[in-house]
């Protein structure tokens, strides 16, 4: 077991030089420094001083990987590629392109971001389960039919959809809720009851309608007729043996996403005012600051191969069959 | 003289491409029975019938929408003709009415009057602050208040009896050929998918019935911020969203099988690397990478403003550079299923028997390997499909989807969702816009669903 984790996690490592890789390509390479300095400018006829004062700033005006002007090991610590690149690996985000430092950021707003998506993953469990459970339950009958229809239906609208709809409903016509906003302490949670409604009914179709089939796969097994061949009650059957079963994909299925959820969701907060991470993602992208996207696609990188590890170590508790090698 | 130049922009030629693939396709299955199995199976199932023909609908608007050209404006001296600069497609065309009744800024929809106060002249000296007429919603009425409702209800009657008549006909015409009794036709169990076809088919033909009639004479979603009227631009989207949907699988594909089924084929170190390069890629959120991707090409595009002759398409360039980039960052999850069905494959006894017979790998690929993955193929872009129409109103509000010139529902939803705090709240451009993707998107995830039951039922665990 041990053994399994070092070695997924040293397999983790060419991946994250990967995605690093990818990151400097796409935002060096294929794209100068000079191209970012015009946009951030503005005009067409920006001056060369202005460019570069821009570039200096920020330490976009060193060589690309190689310096030959500088001496020793200078030659490749003194480049772009080490500053902006290499530093991520020990999670050194540096300076944002408005000049604040991103990592202290990061740790002010993963704090929004968790008080949103913890409660809707875990109250989007509970009713995702519950009532897939319930269609499991009068699987072939029309209750079953419609609720599965309800499901396609919810699951093809769009998302924007439910959080306009949401804000107008509740917050502007019934007035149940304020339609944004977020403030600091217990006094957050009435800003946080609409989005979290919100997430949790939008996913509800997909989530649903992938539990029920979940279900419906461990229904039809030997273990669960002969529990209903030994005279167990239906209820029994479900929620001991189905479910239990079935429980095993769904729990792999959230352990993936758990890392992530600091990131935080990118439409919710946006339209909600939440200073999380994924308003901050927004914000970074419309400011067109490529520093703290380059430092979110890091760490989204890194937070997805963690949850694959978890993952993998997750289903060798849930499931004693399940040996890793 | 030719009245118009056709021009033939990227998208459209991609599409052409498609159109032209799809019906290579759809002749080499009619010629092979094992081929035409599953789809029996999608023709007996009265939801794939019935979403069938709503999809077609939207597929017609859309491909009218792709024939593009310019219209002639004039000679210059030599006789030659000249074109305009403007580029205009067949639906602008047949929607020229549409397209030319714009009002000054919001209107309800059917309103008769403009959504704001404005001071107007009266004809006999003096001026009044109110809410003056519109230029062409309702114009042909001399008393809008008075007469509108029986105006409505006239117009609403005549195009349901008019979509009503067009469905009765072609029903009768179809009936005809295939020899079946009138009195019968709504009971036969053997004809239900048809007849669950046949009600689509009347509640579009009702839809066009009414359009005919009501939408020359009002604007029956309204119109924006503008004056536009909405309905042309929720018509004008349909296009946008069928070729995100479409293209970017389209221009996925050839990668995603080529590495999926070699990964699996050959196993060793080219399945290695071809892991390693897919899971880097899945590993970066997928929103960031498109994010990442759309910023630069605006930078490229706003540094090199010279290289493209017209906004149209410079706005077609952006579209088909974000199916690509959408193709990039899914074609991961093809390329896996492919990976693990290949390494299936590679142990039948028939793909043995090609090795011990000295095939090359080349012509196992082919002959053996892809045309038994091809069904998984099929699956994943018909799935694929609603998402991508779903995220790209979600990429256009983040400003990282289609040019903001570009009709589509994302840029529809963004421009109008700030006008829900006005008093009365603007809510028309917003419901147009989600009502038609939501018809599609349903569509499609109906028609999906069948679809891969009726090809591959397991695959249902891993999608």
């Amino acid at each position: 077991m041990m053994a399994y984790i070092v070695r997924r996690t040293l397999y983790a490592i060419p991946i994250l030089i990967g995605v690093n890789l990818l990151t400097f390509l796409l935002f060096f390479v294929v794209n100068s420094p000079d191209d970012m300095a015009r946009m951030h400018l503005g005009a067409k006829r920006v001056t060369d001083e202005a460019i570069q004062q821009w570039k200096h700033e920020r330490g976009y005006d060193k060589p690309l990987v190689w310096n030959s002007a500088a001496r020793g090991a200078g030659v490749v610590t003194d480049t772009i590629f080490f500053d902006k690149s290499l530093r991520l690996f020990a999670f050194d985000f540096g300076q944002s392109d408005s000049g604040r430092n991103i990592g202290h950021d990061i740790t002010q707003r993963m704090w929004p971001s968790l008080a949103i998506a913890i409660p809707v993953l875990l109250v989007g469990l509970l009713v995702n389960i519950s009532f897939s459970l319930l269609l499991a339950f009068f699987r072939g009958t029309y209750l079953d039919l419609w609720g599965v229809v309800l499901c396609v239906a919810m699951m093809s609208i769009s998302g924007l959809f439910y959080i306009i709809g949401g804000q107008v409903l509740l917050g502007k016509l019934l007035n149940l809720f304020p339609i944004s906003g977020y403030d600091v302490g217990a006094n957050a949670w009435k800003f946080l009851v609409l989005p979290v409604i919100i997430g949790v009914v939008s996913a509800i179709g997909a989530g649903s309608r992938w539990y029920r089939t979940l279900f419906l796969e461990e229904i039809n097994k030997d273990f669960v007729r002969s529990a209903r061949a030994k005279g167990l009650s239906e209820q029994r059957v479900l929620f001991g043996h189905v479910l239990r079963n079935a429980l095993i994909p769904i729990l792999t299925g959230v352990v993936v996403v758990l890392p992530s959820l600091f990131m935080g969701s990118l439409l919710l907060e946006s339209f909600f005012g939440v200073p999380g991470l994924g308003s901050y993602t927004i914000d970074a992208i419309n400011r067109q600051d490529f520093a703290i996207v380059r430092a979110m696609v890091f760490l989204g990188a890194a937070l997805y191969i963690l949850g694959l590890l978890l993952t993998d170590i997750s289903y060798t508790i849930a499931d004693p069959r399940v040996r890793l090698e | 003289m030719m009245p118009f130049q056709p021009v033939v922009l990227a998208t459209d030629a991609l599409i052409y491409l498609l159109v032209l693939l799809a019906g290579s396709l759809a002749w080499y299955t009619r010629r092979h029975a094992h081929l035409r199995a599953p789809w029996r199976r999608v023709a007996r199932s009265r939801t794939a019938m019935g979403s069938l023909v709503v999809i077609a609908l939207y597929v017609l608007i859309g491909l009218l929408d792709t024939l593009h050209y310019r219209p002639a404006s004039g000679e210059d001296g030599n006789g030659q003709a000249r074109y305009a600069s403007e580029v205009m497609s067949v639906l602008d065309l047949i929607a020229t009415p549409l397209r030319e009744h714009s009002e000054k800024t919001y209107s309800a929809p059917f309103a008769t009057h403009l959504y704001a106060r404005e001071t107007i002249e009266l004809p006999g000296g003096g001026q009044v602050r109110d809410f003056p007429r519109l230029k062409w919603g309702g114009a042909h009425l001399a008393d809008p208040d008075a007469d509108r409702g029986a105006d409505l209800l006239i117009r609403v009657l005549g195009g349901v009896v008019l979509g009503g008549t067009a469905w009765l006909l072609s029903l009768a015409v179809a009936l005809r050929r295939r020899g079946h009794r009138w009195r019968r036709w709504w009971r036969d169990p053997a004809i239900g998918p048809l007849r669950s076809a046949a009600w689509a088919g009347l509640a579009v033909l009702v839809l066009l019935g009414l359009t005919l009639t009501l939408a020359g004479a009002y604007h029956v979603l309204g119109t924006d911020k503008v004056g536009e009227d909405v309905f042309y631009q929720s018509l004008k989207s349909i296009r946008t969203g069928l070729v995100i949907g479409t293209l970017t699988t389209l221009v996925m594909l050839p990668a995603a099988i080529l590495l999926g089924i070699m990964a699996g084929y050959f196993r060793g170190w080219v399945d290695d690397v071809i892991q390693y390069l897919y899971t880097t890629l899945s590993s970066v959120p997928g929103v960031l990478l498109i994010a990442a991707a759309v910023l630069i090409m605006q930078i490229y595009m706003s540094n090199h403003q010279d290289e493209f002759n017209s906004l149209t398409e410079r706005a077609d360039l952006r579209l088909l550079f974000l199916c690509v980039i959408l193709g990039v960052t899914s074609w991961t999850s093809l390329c896996r299923l492919l990976r693990g069905e290949t390494l299936k494959l590679r142990q039948l006894e028939y793909v043995q028997a090609a090795q011990a017979f000295g095939v090359g790998h080349f012509t196992t690929l082919m002959r053996h390997i892809l045309p038994n993955v091809m069904h998984i193929v099929l699956i994943v872009v018909v799935l694929d499909f609603s998402g991508l129409v779903l995220a790209e109103a979600v990429l256009s509000y983040i400003n990282i989807g289609v040019d903001p010139n570009t009709n589509s529902w994302g840029n529809m939803i963004n421009s109008a969702r700030l006008e829900l705090a006005r008093e009365p709240v603007v809510w028309w451009s917003l419901l147009a816009a989600f009502v038609f993707m939501f018809v599609l998107v349903l569509a499609a995830n109906l028609f999906a669903d069948v679809v891969r039951d009726a090809f591959d039922p397991r695959l249902r665990e891993r999608t």
